[in-house]
């Protein structure tokens, strides 16, 4: 084989495996999403969405509660962790151009969004449930919002650093303070930046597992108390899924599909919205 | 009106310039104090992770780091069972990822038509989305008996009668095991690596490219000798960051590992990670030494993770801050 022949054969293989590469990042997307869809759907029924997380040993059932008590401890957790966020975002992004303290922070909420989330649910036990008595929807919402926050202050910051400053000194010029430049012009500039963000935060704990497991813990019956324990998708799935009753790991899979397609709608529509703003 | 019209027009604009820099000062103060507190939780993690883990490291000692015991019931605790678990099956879990990375990465910036660039880009991107616990159940119900009835005894034909090698596939096909965590994670921490590996790829200047297929460059070159040196950093990087990654992973793991808080040579026995021992034990734990031990897995994993994010941090910032020159 000639110089000239062997490259050429180097090359085919390196952009066929390359390919190979791709071929198998989709087809592991696809038999995930299909096993998810075939075992899943099959689960989905009228008393999934009616009835509470059935007792070991019983039939039936479905995970009322757990979809409430997932809806709520989000629900909160967004509420805590959006005005954290675009605050936070707002300060690194406007004031923090050369501060030290800015770049720290920068550094951390980096390390914060990939930091192992199991960790954030023994700090929040340690803070929360070991001193005030037990486990609880709040603290589940707290350990959530540690993870969530961080997505919500890099995407705000990176998303106000794209307003041209001739945007802001115009409007410096005729007089607005500084609060006001920020929060009714900047912000409002990159509404749908900003909105894409939390709604990423808002999947990203969607499915979030292990901060839950000692915080909000399980709570099989319904309760809308979020000082209690309280019932919620992931670890339900968890503790079914490894449980030996066949309805148990059934309505897993309904919860996991559930949790699938709700982060997959929200991913894609984040999304959507950012692009079509985007053209603009 | 008649107190307006008489007071000086200077003087109410100085009142108001007065009152505006009042809620300006005030405004930075407060977007200061919400940055203040994301750094705080950070310091506060650190924090009461070491004084809940503090009893243990007086007990042990920093022996607690390489002793090979976890024993419950006679309180004697050590890490190394639960610290091997956790770098063995990232190990793997990177093996498999970079590689795999690296093709997806080459695949969507170099030979890709462009039509084909953005939706093949967002299907990545949502693996990367797919919450761990669906990867856990999926890994234990669908991956794990496929890979014990028909990769497992394949592999032990293969690599059992190899020296050193022979001992990884030792023991029954049993499906969940180091080896499967080891996978299940490859397949989570792909999309991240891919993501950052195509994102540094992008930074090369076109001009540098184009020379080398002027002078007659195959793709295959291109990349090898022109892209991979000018974006080492930021591809490093990328690779620490699925580490990262890899080493605090829960769901998936704890689903497939086998939770078996030993060390075995083989990788198909099961084994325990930090995470996935935290996830079962953490929530019956007795107070006492079994829950500071508990803390005290939590700490170092967050060690450890810290620092291998840090320098992922610093590398891709590095690899990325390339673009201007």
């Amino acid at each position: 084989m000639n110089l000239y022949s062997r490259r050429v054969f180097v090359n085919r293989m390196g952009i066929a495996l390359s390919m190979v590469a791709m071929a198998f990042g989709l087809a592991a997307l696809m038999w995930i999403l299909w096993t998810l869809f075939y075992n899943g759907f099959s689960a989905l029924s009228w008393d999934f969405f009616t009835q509470d997380t059935p007792a070991p040993g019983t039939e039936g059932g479905g995970l009322r509660n757990a979809i409430v008590g997932s809806l709520m401890i989000i629900g909160v957790t967004t509420l805590v962790s959006t005005p954290i966020g675009i605050l936070a975002g707002i300060y690194l992004a406007e004031f923090g151009a050369t501060s030290k303290f800015a770049a720290t922070t920068r550094f951390v909420t980096d390390i914060m969004l990939s930091a192992p989330s199991i960790v954030i649910g023994l700090f929040v036990y340690a803070l929360m449930v070991a001193t005030l008595g037990g486990f609880s929807g709040w603290a589940g919402s707290v350990a959530l919002s540690l993870i969530a926050i961080p997505v919500v202050v890099r995407t705000t910051e990176n998303m106000l650093l794209l307003v041209p400053s001739a945007l802001r000194e115009a409007a410096f010029a005729v007089g607005a303070p500084r609060w006001q430049v920020s929060l009714k012009i900047t912000l409002r500039a990159v509404k749908a930046g900003v909105v894409t963000g939390i709604l990423l935060a808002i999947a990203r704990v969607t499915g979030e597992t292990a901060p839950l497991l000692f915080t909000a813990l399980n709570n099989q019956f319904f309760s809308a108390d979020m000082s209690q324990p309280m019932g919620n998708l992931p670890v339900v799935i968890f503790q079914f899924a490894m449980s030996p009753y066949d309805n148990w790991v059934s309505l897993a899979w309904g919860g996991a599909l559930l949790i699938a397609l709700l982060v997959l709608s929200i991913n894609i529509g984040a999304r959507i919205l950012f692009r079509s703003k985007d053209k603009l | 009106m008649s107190e307006v019209a008489s007071t000086n027009v200077v003087d109410v604009h100085a009142a108001k310039i007065k009152v505006f820099k009042l809620q300006d000062g005030i405004f930075h103060q407060i977007t200061l104090l919400f940055a203040f507190i994301v750094l705080a939780a950070l310091a506060g993690i650190l924090i009461s992770l070491a004084i809940e883990a503090a009893p243990v490291f007086k007990q042990f000692g920093a022996s607690f780091l390489w002793t090979n015991v976890w024993n419950v019931p006679e309180d004697q605790y050590g890490a190394l069972a639960a610290i091997y678990g956790t770098v063995v099956t990232s190990i793997i879990a990177l093996l498999i990822a970079v590689p795999v990375s690296f093709g997806i990465a080459l695949f969507l910036t170099e030979t890709c038509p462009t039509w084909l660039r953005r939706p093949l880009g967002t299907a990545i991107e949502l693996l990367a989305g797919v919450p761990s616990i669906i990867y856990g159940i999926w890994g234990l119900f669908v991956f794990a008996p496929l890979f014990s009835a028909h990769i497992q005894p394949y592999l032990q034909a293969a690599f059992g009668d190899v020296p050193v090698i022979g001992g990884w596939f030792a023991g029954p096909p049993i499906g969940v095991g180091i080896l499967t965590a080891g996978i299940v994670l490859s397949l989570m921490v792909i999309p991240f690596v891919a993501s950052v590996m195509r994102d540094v790829f992008e930074t090369v200047p076109p001009q540098l490219k184009e020379s080398a297929y002027g002078v007659g460059c195959t793709t295959w070159e291109v990349v090898t000798s022109i892209v991979l040196p000018y974006t080492r950093v930021g591809v490093i990087g990328g690779i620490m960051l699925g580490l990262g990654r890899a080493l605090g992973e829960t769901m998936a793991v704890t689903f497939v590992i086998g939770n078996a808080n030993r060390i075995v040579g083989s990788l198909f026995a099961p084994g325990t990670s930090i995470a996935s021992t935290l996830a079962n034990e953490f929530g019956e734990a007795d107070p006492g030494l079994h829950i500071a031990s508990l803390f005290a897995l939590g700490l170092v994993l967050f060690i450890i993770t810290f620092i291998v994010l840090a320098i992922s941090q610093w590398l891709i910032k590095r690899g990325v801050a390339k673009q201007g020159k």
